[in-house]
C-alpha cells in the first residue's frame, strides 16, 4: 500500500480540498442561476472553469499518489512533454532544428526525469543548464543553418529551461531528506500547489474587488498592484495557517508561502511576456483541445525550483 | 471494397492522432458520409496518414488516400498496409512527364484518372494531395490537373479543400525521425468546376482555397 493513505494529515488537507470544492461547486451553480447580467458573467464563468480545473489536478494528483513516486514523477514528465509540445509548437523553430528538437524531446526530456527517479541529485542539477546548454548549440551548428542561430539556440534552451527542468523540480521535491519528515514528503507538493493556485485566484480576487494602479499593463493589462499584494499577502496568510502539513513553523511557513507567490508572480508574468512575443493570448487558443498546459503551469515553473533549494538549504542537512 | 475495417485502422489511426497532435477543425463543412474528395497541402509522409486518421471512423472506412506507388510498393509492409490498411489507391508517380509523345501523355493521364473514378465507385471518398509533390511548408504549390478532370467526370461529388498546418516540423522532407509538435487540420467549403471554368482558373481557385485555411500563418 502506498504511504500517502496512512498519511493522516495529507488525508485531511486533500479531504479539506474536496470538501471545499464540492462547496464551491454549489456556490458557482447558484452564482451562474443568480446573475445573468453581462458584468458579472466573466467572472462567475472564470470561478467555475477554475473549479473544474482543479477537480482535475485533485483528481490526478489522487491517482498519482495511489501508484507512489513513480505515478508522481510520471504525471509530472507527461506534464513536461504537453508543454514542451506546446512551447515548440508555438515558437517559430526552423527546419535545420529538427534533429536538435528530437534529441530535447526524446532523449534529454526522459534523462531529466531518469535522473530525478534514481534520485542523482548531482547529475540532475546540472543535466540541462549545464550538459544542454552545450549541446544543443553545438547540435545546431554541425547540422549547419545559421540563420537566426543565436536566436534558436537560446529559444530551445529556454523551452527546456522552463518546461522541462524547473518542473522537474517538482516530483525531486519527493526526494528530499528531511529528518522527522521521512514519508511525509508528498505534503509539500501539495502545499506548493495550493499556495501557488489560491495565489493565482486570490490575485485575480482582489484585482476585482480593488483593483486600480495597474502593473506591467503592456504585458498583462488586468494585473494591478492592489490584486497583486492582496494576492500574494493572503495566500501567504494561507500558506502560514498551513504549516502544520509541512516541516515549517507557522512563520518559516510564511516565509516559504510569500517566496512561491512572489515567484509564481514573476513566472506567470514572464509567461504573459512570452505570448504578447509570439503574438497570442492563451497558449491554449490555437491548441484548442490538448492546449492550456502552458497557461495552467505558468506560475509554478517559476516556483518550484526556488522552493525546492530553499527546502533543500535549510531543511536538509 | 467492403472488406470492412481493418482492426489494426483504427490502432494505426490513433497513434497518428497521437504522434501529430492534429487539433481537428470543421470551418467550411460538417463531416459527413456522402462521397468527397478531400485535397489537401502536402508537406510530410505523414499526411495523408493524418488526414485520415483524423476523420470519423465512420467516414474512414470510406475514405482512401492517392499515394505513390514507387514508395508504397517498395517493402512487403508498406504494401500489405497500403493494400489492406489504407485501402490506398496507388499510382505511378510522373509517368505523364515520362511519356513520350503528347497522345501517349494524354493516355496515361487519361488511365490515372479513371483509376480514381472506379476507386471512388458508389461509396467511397479519396483523399488527394494535388501538388504531386512535399512543398517545404512555406506556400501551397501549384496544383496537378488531376483534380479538374475527376471533378469533370463525377460533378456528385464534393471536393472539400483541407490544409494541413506545421506537418511540415514534425516530419519535414528528408529526415525519418518525427518531432512531436501539435499540427492543425482544417477543412473548408466544398468547391465545385463552375460552368463552363478553365482548368487553370479552376486550379488555381482550388489552391487559393487551400491556403486560405492557414491558422497560424508563416513561421
Amino acid at each position: 500500500m502506498p504511504q500517502a493513505i496512512h498519511d493522516p494529515k495529507l488525508m485531511w488537507l486533500f479531504g479539506g480540498i474536496l470538501f471545499l470544492l464540492v462547496i464551491l461547486g454549489f456556490i458557482g451553480d447558484i452564482l451562474k442561476e443568480r446573475h445573468r447580467d453581462e458584468a458579472s458573467r466573466p467572472t462567475i464563468y472564470n470561478l467555475n472553469a477554475r473549479v473544474r480545473a482543479w477537480w482535475k489536478m485533485c483528481t490526478v494528483f489522487a491517482i498519482s499518489l495511489l501508484i507512489g513516486r513513480v505515478g508522481i514523477l510520471v504525471v509530472f514528465a507527461i506534464i513536461s512533454f504537453a508543454a514542451m509540445r506546446e512551447y515548440m509548437t508555438l515558437v517559430p523553430t526552423r527546419r535545420g532544428d529538427h534533429r536538435t528538437l528530437f534529441w530535447s524531446f526524446f532523449v534529454i526530456m526522459p534523462l531529466q526525469y531518469y535522473l530525478v527517479g534514481v534520485q542523482w541529485y548531482g547529475f540532475f542539477a546540472i543535466m540541462i543548464p549545464v550538459l544542454a546548454f552545450i549541446f544543443i548549440p553545438s547540435s545546431m551548428a554541425i547540422y549547419g543553418d545559421t540563420e537566426h542561430f543565436l536566436e534558436r539556440a537560446a529559444k530551445i534552451q529556454f523551452g527546456l529551461m522552463v518546461c522541462v527542468y524547473c518542473l522537474s523540480h517538482a516530483p525531486a521535491l519527493l526526494l528530499l531528506k528531511i529528518p522527522g519528515f521521512g514519508g511525509h514528503e508528498a505534503r509539500l507538493l501539495l502545499y506548493l500547489g495550493i499556495v501557488d493556485q489560491m495565489n493565482d485566484v486570490l490575485q485575480y480576487f482582489w484585482g476585482k474587488l480593488i483593483g486600480k494602479h495597474k502593473v506591467a499593463w503592456r504585458v498583462s493589462p488586468s494585473r494591478t498592484w492592489e490584486g497583486f499584494f492582496g494576492g500574494v499577502l493572503s495566500a501567504t496568510a494561507l500558506g502560514a495557517a498551513l504549516w502544520w502539513v509541512t516541516p515549517f513553523t507557522p512563520l518559516q511557513s510564511a516565509g516559504m508561502a510569500f517566496t512561491i507567490c512572489f515567484v509564481g508572480s514573476a513566472g506567470g508574468l514572464v509567461m504573459s511576456a512570452m505570448k504578447r512575443d509570439i503574438g497570442i493570448k492563451d497558449f491554449g487558443v490555437v491548441v484548442e483541445k490538448q492546449g492550456g498546459m502552458l497557461d495552467r503551469i505558468d506560475s509554478l515553473c517559476f516556483a518550484v525550483p526556488i522552493f525546492f533549494h530553499l527546502v533543500r538549504y535549510y531543511f536538509v542537512p | 471494397m467492403s472488406k470492412g475495417i481493418h482492426p489494426v485502422a483504427s490502432l494505426l489511426a490513433a497513434v497518428a492522432r497521437g504522434i501529430s497532435g492534429v487539433q481537428v477543425q470543421w470551418a467550411g463543412c460538417e463531416p459527413s458520409e456522402r462521397q468527397r474528395i478531400y485535397f489537401a497541402n502536402h508537406t510530410s509522409h505523414l499526411d495523408f496518414v493524418v488526414l485520415w486518421s483524423a476523420l470519423p471512423s465512420y467516414i474512414r472506412a470510406h475514405a482512401r488516400p492517392i499515394a505513390a506507388k514507387d514508395y508504397w510498393e517498395e517493402t512487403w509492409l508498406r504494401r500489405y498496409l497500403a493494400e489492406n490498411v489504407f485501402k490506398a489507391v496507388l499510382v505511378e508517380r510522373g509517368i505523364v512527364s515520362k511519356a513520350r509523345s503528347p497522345e501517349e501523355a494524354k493516355f496515361v493521364s487519361r488511365s490515372l484518372i479513371e483509376d480514381m473514378v472506379v476507386a471512388l465507385g458508389e461509396t467511397n471518398s479519396l483523399i488527394l494531395f494535388p501538388e504531386g509533390t512535399r512543398g517545404t511548408g512555406e506556400k501551397v504549390g501549384e496544383f496537378r490537373a488531376g483534380l479538374y478532370h475527376l471533378a469533370l467526370r463525377r460533378p456528385d461529388v464534393e471536393l472539400v479543400p483541407a490544409y494541413l498546418e506545421n506537418m511540415n516540423r514534425i516530419l519535414p522532407k528528408g529526415e525519418f525521425l518525427p518531432v512531436p509538435m501539435l499540427s492543425l487540420l482544417t477543412f473548408g467549403k466544398p468547391v465545385q468546376v463552375e460552368p463552363g471554368e478553365e482548368k487553370e482558373a479552376f486550379l488555381e481557385r482550388a489552391r487559393e482555397a487551400v491556403s486560405s485555411l492557414r491558422r497560424i500563418g508563416p513561421a
